[in-house]
């Protein structure tokens, strides 16, 4: 695996691709998943349609790099907040901070997790089935959940009880700030839903 | 004719599990051939228990059974005194089993005193401790092949390699994982419900602990035919030092995540993988292998 030289060409179409993602996530996640058309994203960019099918062979497989796209990005942070030494206490409220956080700077990440990929199961049942797309986010939340029972701070529950209840909360808190319902900054709950959260999965 | 080598068979604390196990040798009449028993509480032997106690006589090899409690006594002399004059005398000592190797399930009778002859678990502890001439063959009992190979490589004046548990590489390098008929099972995350079907892996329902323990169950076959994992039983892991440990028909899971990955995979590369395995469903490993029925 030593001395394999870097290849220029490759990570220059690789950050071409990440900038393609990145605006076609504005706009599904504005515009709605079924009215955004591959022209439509190609126009945006200033590409050519036939040069943007290099990037992506069909609207559905851009879809699908987008989920991985998301898991990834969040599935680092994630995995950062889980290698640092403090308590599954403060890891909660580094969690709602973090997820906060991106949802403020980049909501189409959270917008296009909550309004495509949840909404339109149909275009990822194929591809995206199961942990398949969202496994860098997931396998991470694992290891936080692991390691909050094993250290005796957590309850021992099903999985996807605390799962919910901890990424249910934080969606619907984001969905709620996105519709213009809450009535302060969304960063302003962060202490109160942290301690909400904590409450709820810690061992009574 | 060679003359035949001195084997001397002794038992600690013992259920005497590694004793019957080893009359299932297949190749028995060959060890009665090639070795000399002084002692052995079944075999024919040349002399009683009774004469070895005295500590007069010289053996090859030393085979320990059982867990070691330096205040037993075997006909009024101790196990210290017994274990300290045949096994500086010899020049291999073999424990016999987990508890001879590690303490086992004896030691926890009494923790402080009991442990195995060269370790205490994983620590080094006991009269053979850091010894050269110590192999250990855990399990619970041995596999009568484990303790064949092991004698006819000293017959045959051959080297055998260890590992830092003193178990021989070429039988405990492999898991029990290694060669079971469920592997498909497990790369696919198809688990079984119940004990004795042909379908399905045990490792999330029933606490098997192939994947987690050096031993060749299913390279070297029980009896020549089979193991437990392949007949539908969990591995308990008895061929490492944390043998016994509790609740053994059940995996350990912390949110429904086991908490113990195989041997030398990280947790977050086991989940990733698994979670990705378990999200597709293969309708042939969901249904019955032999399906009479259909
Ligand atoms: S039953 Fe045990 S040994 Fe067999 S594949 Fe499953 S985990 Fe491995
Ligand atoms: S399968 Fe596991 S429990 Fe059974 S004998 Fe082998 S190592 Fe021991």
């Amino acid at each position: 695996m030593k001395n394999i030289p870097e290849k220029p060409a490759t990570t220059k179409k690789e950050d071409r691709k990440t900038s393609i993602m990145q605006t076609a996530l504005k706009l599904f996640s504005t515009e709605g998943f079924y009215t955004t058309t591959m022209p439509s994203i190609a126009k945006t960019l200033g590409m050519s349609v036939g040069n943007f099918y290099n990037y992506f062979a069909s609207k559905d497989q851009l879809a699908k790099e987008l989920m991985l796209y998301i898991s990834t990005v969040l599935g680092d942070k994630l995995r950062e907040i889980n290698m640092t030494d403090v308590s599954v206490k403060e890891k909660v409220t580094m969690i709602v901070h973090m997820y906060f956080s991106i949802a403020r700077e980049r909501p189409e990440l959270i917008e296009y997790f909550l309004r495509v990929f949840l909404s339109n199961r149909e275009i990822f049942t194929k591809e995206c089935t199961g942990m398949v797309c969202v496994s860098g986010f997931v396998t991470e939340l694992m290891l936080f959940f692991d390691e909050g029972v094993q250290s005796g701070e957590l309850k021992d529950q099903d999985f996807f009880s605390a799962l919910g209840l901890f990424m249910g909360y934080l969606g619907g808190m984001v969905f709620l700030n996105g519709e213009e319902v809450l009535t302060k900054p969304l960063n302003e709950y962060e202490t109160a839903i942290a301690e909400n959260i904590y409450n709820a999965l810690r061992k009574q | 004719m060679k003359p035949r080598l001195k084997v001397l068979w002794l038992q600690g604390v013992t259920c005497n599990g590694n004793t019957h196990s080893f009359l299932n040798y297949p190749h028995l009449s060959y060890v009665l051939e090639t070795f000399e028993f002084l002692y052995h509480s079944l075999l024919p032997s040349t002399y009683t228990l009774e004469e070895i106690s005295t500590c007069v006589h010289e053996c090859d090899i030393l085979i320990f059974e059982g867990a070691y409690d330096p205040r037993m006594e075997r006909v009024g002399t101790s196990l210290e005194t017994l274990v300290s004059y045949y096994g500086s005398h010899a020049k291999y000592v073999i424990a016999a089993g987990s508890c001879a190797s590690f303490g086992g399930m004896f030691k926890h009778s009494d923790p402080e005193h009991i442990t195995g002859l060269g370790f205490d678990e994983k620590e080094p502890k006991g009269p053979l401790a850091s010894s050269p001439k110590l192999i250990n063959l855990s399990g619970c009992p041995i596999h009568p092949e484990w303790m064949g190979y092991t004698l006819r490589m000293i017959a045959d004046n051959k080297p055998i390699a260890v590992d830092e548990l003193r178990r021989p590489k070429e039988l405990y390098s492999y898991l029990a994982h290694h060669g079971c008929t469920r592997n498909e099972y497990f790369e696919w995350k198809v688990d079984s419900d119940h004990f004795g079907t042909k379908e399905g892996c045990l490792f999330y329902k029933q606490g098997c602990r192939g994947p987690m323990t050096h031993a060749s169950c299913n390279k070297i076959l029980w009896n020549d035919v089979s193991s437990k994992t392949r007949v539908g039983t969990p591995c308990f892991g008895c061929t490492e030092p944390d043998f016994p440990r509790i609740n053994m028909f059940e995996t350990k899971t912390n949110m429904s995540i086991p908490q113990d990955v195989p041997v030398g995979i990280s947790k977050r590369s086991y989940l990733t993988m698994a979670g990705i395995a378990k999200s597709f469903h293969i309708p042939r490993l969901e249904k019955r292998l032999i399906d009479d029925d259909a």
